[in-house]
């Protein structure tokens, strides 16, 4: 995800808000704050602290109990008053079942080197003075002969509070000449730019408690109760739906979600949401239930009649449903052919979400990490617009959907600095950028030069398991890491021995987040500070990744600069006081936090915020952000891309390149997806062994394709493709469609002699090939087979 | 006294299981022990229908722990009288009186009493009686983020919740009578449904 800076600082109005003036916002009496503060007596102590932040979707709040210096229990929000404009900040499976992480056996303890070739996996034990060192020397030397343009800190969100795991490396690299650069990330890469190409801006979401005001939700493809998309999102639609709103499934699988929160669930093919979309828009068209009205004054190039000047001749989104030039009506016969949703299912969804007021189209983002996963985004967007429910209370716009009116939490304010090298890539083409980075440009979505004028060099992956187990095709990916003459020095700086960290040239011990300072805020919604004060030494040799950092910034000789004369904990200080300057200003200081022991700062939400009031209340004195200032249907900006195949300038449904309607169907006939998984956190917790006995990485597969495949529930199943095989017990399950099997993200790969992937990474079988227009990860679009597995 | 309850709401249990994991980490459950366990139901079947798929299908989850039964038949049955039952109906095995011979895991129809390899004796959820001594909620309650597990005295959920139904995979509640009421999903009417069974087995087998 992306780490978006805060522009409005200063400029913030919480009208609306009721802002809490004292330190619990909930009005907890003093006798209650006392009790809170309480610890138990004795030597066992307890703190509140933020769960250690790995960039899933929640923020929340454990009760952390320490006796001799080690963690023993460990529960979660307490606050008196769970009520829904401030509910607490409850903890799942992950933040609960954290011991066996944080007492692992296998913790990195001491910097080590790489003795033999690269990714055999052997290391020996050096010092920090060898280690940093090392990592001097290799910086000045790759920064004279290459540049700071082949210096490279990937994506990876491991280590994901304010202060921890990739940010205290950024800071180090930008001030001292700089690094390559990167936008996007591995989870919204298509949504964080296609929204804005609809609506000129991301913040397209109403506030959560506005949920309340919803009367129908569409759940495409969102999974809430499993990733928690924000703490508290599936207990909002709860009491959505308890307060008379019903709510649909779209989903491949029947998620936790669809059992738990929803009415209804309508499996889809994968990759197919925008035929189903294509065939709603079509219904509304045909029995005329668009809100006319809406469309004429708020959109541009939905008909002939408004279609932006000079391209009047271009196919509007009225045509392509209709199919008046491609002679294809997008039908709801022709999407159940397409999408394997009953044609009388398509139409009665159109006619429900048209006909009841206001309604919700919640885009989930598996869906647009697909071969064009930029035309469901805009779609979704587009049925919200054509149905006028954007701008109002109970509606939603769709999109990346960013928490309104400011963006919602700040996700960024330790200093990382400014990159003095401009050149950037997209994160997801850091192999490209390997193997032929010289010379590449904007045909491979550089940004900020013409040509880059070096191959990455250097990879220094903090807190990041996204070079081996997390990025698409980890076959080819080892090909390009071993070899030494590409990335002549590949660093790891990480709590385990990762499936990326078996491959580094230098480990970096980091301690876990419990073992230091650090803050964070809430994850996409929310309106709330939680403090994580260091309630562990630091063990062994392990560092912070900012104590990291500095000492290496002294070996470079500029650790004042680095440091500005602060630790952890003096940074964490200084942090809230920039909060306290901007979206904080009555939030307590560090001290008084402290002393408190409450762990949490939040603002209730009474009257929550809707976006683009303004803009529907009146369109001209608050246009959109777009060229049109209306919202863009058709976009001439994409119009303007001159692919219109592949990035047509009306949303479309595209065939995507690997698919159950290709030629690859004859020896890959099954889809397969990744899908979140509740025991970890992408990759992190694949070691916990509380959370893989509640939930073992499986293959998923539906008793239809088992059947015909003769295999039985546990079997050992392999699944291939030309990219990889993965080998692991099945689970047969009635809870996702035939022809589809899931194979939860995150898994660490565990090649077996052959090379088949025993730990059951995904990846083994994704692909590296980016969509059109973001240049995003596609790691869903993909087919399989599976076969019962005979050793 | 009143007996004390959980209640369980399956409509909105999603199955993730921070119950199971918030009663492991407070009574420090070794692998395979499961005081609290959540068990995945399901059944029907899938129609194909030209190209479409028509999914007759339902799924749902019990969260289930040690009932307290009013008539625990695991204390009928205990030879050494290791298990107890409070007078706030709160149901104990006193461990230094255990003999480990697993009695009580047999005859228990709702899987509570497992066996502890360490230690050679039985263990079972105790409703956290510490915390409940102390005013406070049993661990796995308040961990629920889907606010679908509460406790108290069983007439006053019974009040609250209404009464509690016969739901699959759970025996008949006339056998022990236990202390738990819950909702059922909508999709756990036993009458209409077809086939249900317990499909993630491997996930709530326990010593």
């Amino acid at each position: 995800m992306e780490r978006r800076k805060f522009i409005k600082v200063g400029a913030l109005g919480y009208g609306g808000i009721i802002a809490g003036k004292s330190l619990l916002a909930k009005l907890m009496t003093s006798a209650q704050i006392k009790k809170l503060a309480s610890t138990f007596s004795g030597d066992e102590r307890m703190v509140r602290v933020g769960c250690p932040s790995h960039n899933c979707g929640g923020r929340c709040l454990l009760k952390v109990y320490v006796k001799e210096g080690v963690i023993t229990r460990i529960e979660t929000d307490d606050r008196p008053g769970d009520d829904i404009s401030d509910p607490q900040l409850r903890a799942c499976i992950r933040g609960r079942g954290y011991r066996p992480r944080q007492n692992h056996a296998d913790r990195l303890k001491y910097p080590m080197k790489r003795v033999g070739k690269r990714g055999e996996g052997n290391f020996e034990r050096i010092s920090w003075d060898e280690a940093t060192d090392l990592m001097a020397k290799n910086i000045n030397r790759i920064k004279e002969k290459y540049g700071n343009e082949a210096l490279y800190i990937p994506y990876g969100t491991g280590g994901y509070n304010q202060t921890c795991g990739k940010w205290p490396a950024d800071r180090l690299l930008n001030l001292y000449g700089g690094a390559l650069g990167y936008y996007n990330s591995y989870s919204w890469a298509c949504i964080n730019l296609a929204t804005p190409t609809v609506y000129g801006t991301r913040v397209t979401g109403n506030q959560r408690q506005d949920w309340l005001n919803c009367k129908y939700i569409l759940m495409w493809g969102w999974n809430p109760a499993e990733l928690r998309d924000g703490t508290n999102t599936e207990y909002f639609l709860r009491k959505a739906r308890e307060n008379g709103a019903k709510l649909v499934c779209i989903d491949p699988r029947m998620t936790m979600s669809a059992v738990s929160l929803a009415d209804e669930w309508i499996p889809i093919r994968p990759g197919t949401d925008m035929a189903m979309m294509s065939a709603m828009v079509y219904v509304l068209i045909t029995e005329d239930l668009l809100d006319k009205h809406f469309i004429a004054k708020y959109c541009i190039g939905f008909d002939e009649t408004q279609m932006p000047e000079g391209f009047e001749k271009e196919e509007s989104y009225k045509e392509y449903i209709l199919g008046i030039r491609d002679h294809h009506p997008k039908t709801p016969e022709w999407a159940e052919e397409i999408t394997g949703i009953p044609k009388e299912t398509i139409t009665r969804i159109a006619r429900e979400y048209a006909n009841t007021k206001p309604a919700m189209l919640y885009q989930g983002y598996g869906m647009q990490r697909r071969a064009y996963g930029e035309q469901v985004v805009r779609g979704g967007c587009v049925l919200a617009a054509i149905t006028a429910n954007v701008g109002i209370s109970g509606g939603w716009a769709s999109g990346i959907a960013l928490q309104a009116d400011d963006g919602g939490p700040f996700w960024n304010v330790f200093p990382t600095l400014k990159n003095p090298v401009k050149a950037k890539i997209p994160c997801f083409l850091w192999s490209e950028a390997v193997i032929r980075g010289k010379g590449m440009g904007a045909e491979d979505g550089v940004t900020g030069v013409d040509r880059l004028s070096t191959d990455i060099k250097m990879i220094w992956a903090v807190a990041s398991n996204a070079i081996i187990n997390q990025h698409g095709n980890i076959n080819r990916s080892i090909e390009i890491i071993k070899d030494e003459s590409k990335v002549e020095f590949f660093v790891v700086q990480d709590n385990f021995l990762t499936a990326t960290a078996q491959f580094a040239d230098l480990l970096l011990p980091a301690c876990t987040q419990f073992e230091t300072w650090g803050m964070e805020d809430g994850w996409k919604y929310g309106d709330e500070l939680i403090l994580q004060p260091q309630i562990l030494e630091t063990p062994w040799e392990t560092k912070s990744d900012y104590a990291i950092c500095a000492a290496i910034a002294e070996k470079l000789g500029i650790e004042e600069e680095y440091t500005q004369g602060r630790d952890e904990k003096q940074w964490i200080e200084h942090l809230i006081g920039v909060y306290k300057s901007s979206r904080f200003p009555d939030i307590p200081t560090l001290a008084e936090m402290e002393e408190s022991n409450v762990g949490v700062y939040s603002l209730p939400v009474t009257e929550p915020k809707v976006a683009f009031v303004d803009f529907r209340k009146d369109p001209e004195k608050y246009p959109l952000q777009t060229e049109s200032g209306k919202i863009e249907i058709f976009s001439k900006q994409l119009f303007e891309k001159n692919n219109p195949a592949e990035i047509p300038a009306v949303p479309k449904y595209i065939q995507e390149w690997e698919s159950p309607f290709g030629a690859e169907t004859e020896k890959f006939p099954l889809q397969v997806i990744g899908p979140h998984y509740m025991p970890r956190v992408h990759s992190t917790h694949d070691n916990n062994n509380w959370l893989s006995e509640a939930f073992p990485q499986r293959i998923f597969i539906n008793e239809i394709d088992a059947k015909t495949r003769k295999v039985k529930d546990g079997d050992l199943v392999k699944v291939y493709n030309d990219r990889g095989a993965v080998i692991l017990p099945c689970r047969i399950t009635r809870r996702i469609m035939p022809g589809v099997i899931s194979i939860p993200q995150g898994a660490w790969w565990k090649p077996d002699k052959d090379g088949n992937d025993l730990g059951g990474s995904i990846n083994t079988l994704t692909s590296e090939r980016w969509t059109p227009m973001a240049f995003g990860n596609a790691q869903h679009t993909i087919m399989a087979e599976a076969i019962k597995f005979k050793a | 006294m009143e007996r004390l309850a959980f209640y369980f709401d399956s409509r909105n249990c999603s199955g993730c299981k921070t119950c199971q994991v918030a009663c492991k980490d407070k009574n420090d459950l070794a692998i395979g022990t499961l005081w609290r366990r959540v068990y995945e139901v399901s059944g029907g079947d899938w129609e194909q229908k030209g190209n479409a798929w028509l999914p007759h299908i339902y799924a749902y989850n019990i969260s289930l722990s040690c009932n307290h039964c009013e008539e625990p038949i695991c204390m009928k049955n205990c030879p050494s009288s290791a298990i107890k039952k409070r007078e706030d109906g709160i149901v104990t095995i006193d461990q230094s009186i255990c003999l480990g011979c697993k009695y009580c895991s047999w005859v228990c129809p709702y899987g509570a009493p497992q066996f502890n390899e360490e230690k050679g004796v039985m263990g079972k959820c105790d409703l956290c009686i510490d915390y409940v001594d102390q005013g406070k909620n049993p661990s796995c309650v308040d961990a629920c983020p889907t606010r679908s597990l509460d406790f108290g005295e069983y007439s006053e959920l019974v009040e609250k919740y209404g009464e509690k139904e016969h739901i699959y995979p759970l025996p008949n509640p006339e056998i022990t009578r236990p202390s738990l009421v819950i909702n059922p999903h909508k999709d756990a009417d036993m009458d209409k449904k077809m086939n249900p069974e317990v499909v993630n087995m491997e996930e709530v087998k326990h010593a």
